[in-house]
């Protein structure tokens, strides 16, 4: 079964690395198919930015950008006043939003997850250059909203990719794993 | 082992497994990463090779050649107008007949400046006497860049080798693959030693004037090698499949055998043409795919299809596709699409549509302008 996951958020915000760490997650998790990729843009610092992850349980020939999400990640949800980002969602398909608000406080013509992955990256003291990181909370919480990605493996993609910090990220993904809300 | 990485990251760890006792590279976007891998490689000691810092593209290739003419095993890596600039010296190192190793990262030229996918840059240096690779995924450009130097220093061929693959859509995406172990790469690809190399010890001179009875044999022999090429080629692409489980050749067919159409592409689209082909069987069309995996030699003769559908990521100005100007002619009925130029997106979807066009016997750039 293929999955297709749109990353939206700031450039510098961690959001292919985001993509990233799930492909890396998803391939431990026991996928044959996985890709990480960014939008083929000219990216800077600030401006918003699009990050593309496929899962599956084959090998993946798709080499496209995802046009059909069945799950969008949105980092920060300032974002949404200049992007449409439920554009070209699956009928079943899920926004994850970075918020402190539940989804029955968010009106979306959608299924609706939150977690406050702002929050639980300041709690976990993982900053950089003073901004919370909120790509690896996002990361754990996707490995709840999506079958064949667990949370384990998710831990072990982080602490492979940061070498200090590491511990602190791989909780921040646990504990955004435990509390994101569908 | 399995490791999930770019493209780009992957190339350099095929260039270090390789054992290139020289690497001279220039950093281009979307090339740059190789060479930032490269010489991080070299800097913490992972990598026995002189990694010589250079002025320019046009220098990278020089140096290497230089090295290749004392015996050396080189590599280096490039892009778009830094392939450009290396023109010249890309027919002397085919010329002098020296098997260097290079990654072309494709991407479009400008003025329109555009970073993004498009194959004229290395199609463009087609009559240089370089073997063209092209890779469908990040393992293809693994096995390619190790193949290749197996290939080119073959004493039947003794060419330059170029692996090619898209600027972004490859370069820059994780994708997994399988990466063998060190000893396995040493057995398969074993040390470097040129029949003949510039020695101090034995001077001779080298590229002195050639009159035209000889030239004319020089330059024939390139051909022949090239011809020869394609024979290697399929030989270690065999030998590769035996020790590695991947067999190569220098077409990959899908889904051909009873096809009434074929589609010929290669890059990156050749991947996602597999997708569209699986969706249009289910609707009951026989359709095939075929992926080029070299252009240069060019298998044309294995290319006899009644029906074929080409796909460019390219154009020759006043005359089109260049892929299907080099098929077109042998007999059968060609169609030829120009699409993705500059990175446009080419999804399924697309090729669908080109497979639907061509049955309408249409053709030309897609999708704006399909007579």
């Amino acid at each position: 079964m293929l999955k297709e996951i749109i990353f939206y958020g700031r450039g510098g915000q961690g959001g292919v690395t985001a993509a990233n760490l799930l492909a890396s997650a998803a391939l431990k998790s026991g996928n044959k198919g996985v890709q990480a990729f960014p939008f083929f843009g000219a990216e800077r610092r600030g401006a918003p930015v699009k990050a593309f992850a496929r899962i599956s349980d084959e090998e993946i020939y798709l080499r496209s950008q995802i046009r059909e999400p069945d799950v969008v990640v949105v980092l920060d949800t300032g974002i949404m006043d200049v992007v449409n980002v439920t554009e070209g969602l699956k009928e079943d398909g899920i926004v994850l939003l970075n918020t402190p608000r539940k989804p029955s406080e968010v009106e979306m013509p959608c299924r609706v997850a939150t977690v406050d992955a702002t929050t639980i990256a300041l709690n976990n003291k993982i900053l950089v250059g003073g901004i919370p990181v909120v790509n690896t909370p996002l990361v754990g919480a996707l490995a709840k909203l999506l079958d064949g990605v667990n949370i384990e493996a998710v831990k072990e993609a982080i602490k492979e990719r940061f070498g200090k910090n590491a511990e602190a990220n791989a909780n921040a993904a646990e504990q955004a794993y435990n509390e994101v809300v569908l | 082992m399995i490791v999930i990485d770019t493209g780009n990251h992957i190339a350099a760890l095929a260039a270090k497994m390789a054992k290139p006792h020289v690497i001279a590279a220039y950093p281009i976007t979307p090339q740059t990463t190789i060479v930032e891998r490269l010489a991080q490689y070299v800097e913490n000691g992972e990598m026995d090779a002189e990694f010589i810092r250079v002025e320019s593209e046009h220098s990278a290739m020089a140096a290497c050649i230089g090295a290749a003419s004392v015996g050396a095993r080189t590599f280096t890596a490039t892009s778009s107008h830094g392939l450009l600039l290396m023109h010249e010296m890309l027919h002397w190192a085919g010329l002098a007949r020296l098997p260097i190793v290079m990654v072309n990262v494709n991407r479009a030229l400008g003025p329109g400046w555009n970073i993004w996918s498009d194959l004229n840059d290395s199609l463009s240096q087609r009559d240089t006497g370089w073997i063209q690779f092209y890779a469908s995924s990040v393992q293809e450009a693994y096995d390619n860049i190790i193949q290749a130097y197996k290939i080119a220093e073959n004493e039947e061929v003794m060419l330059p080798a170029m692996i090619c693959y898209d600027g972004f859509i490859l370069s820059h995406t994780s994708m997994p693959a399988e990466i063998p172990e060190q000893h396995e790469v040493d057995k398969f690809l074993p040390e470097y030693k040129p029949a003949w190399k510039m020695d101090v010890e034995k001077p001779a001179t080298h590229g002195n004037i050639v009159p035209p009875e000889y030239y004319i044999q020089i330059r024939y022999d390139m051909h022949l090698a090239m011809e020869r090429a394609k024979k290697i080629i399929q030989e270690v692409g065999e030998e590769f499949g035996r020790k590695f489980g991947r067999e190569y050749g220098l077409i990959h067919e899908y889904r051909c055998d009873d096809a009434d159409y074929v589609m010929v592409t290669m890059s990156s689209i050749a991947a996602e043409g597999r997708v569209a082909v699986d969706r249009l069987r289910e609707k009951g069309e026989k359709v095939g795919l075929v992926n080029l995996r070299t252009f240069r030699p060019f298998p044309r003769e294995m290319l006899k299809y009644d029906k074929m559908i080409v796909i460019d990521r390219d154009i020759s100005p006043g005359l089109g596709g260049v892929v299907y100007n080099e098929i077109r002619g042998n007999g059968s009925e060609v169609y030829g699409f120009m699409a993705g130029l500059g990175g446009m997106d080419v999804s399924y979807k697309d090729i669908e549509r080109m497979y639907e066009l061509a049955k309408q016997g249409k053709e030309g750039l897609y999708p704006l302008e399909v007579k």
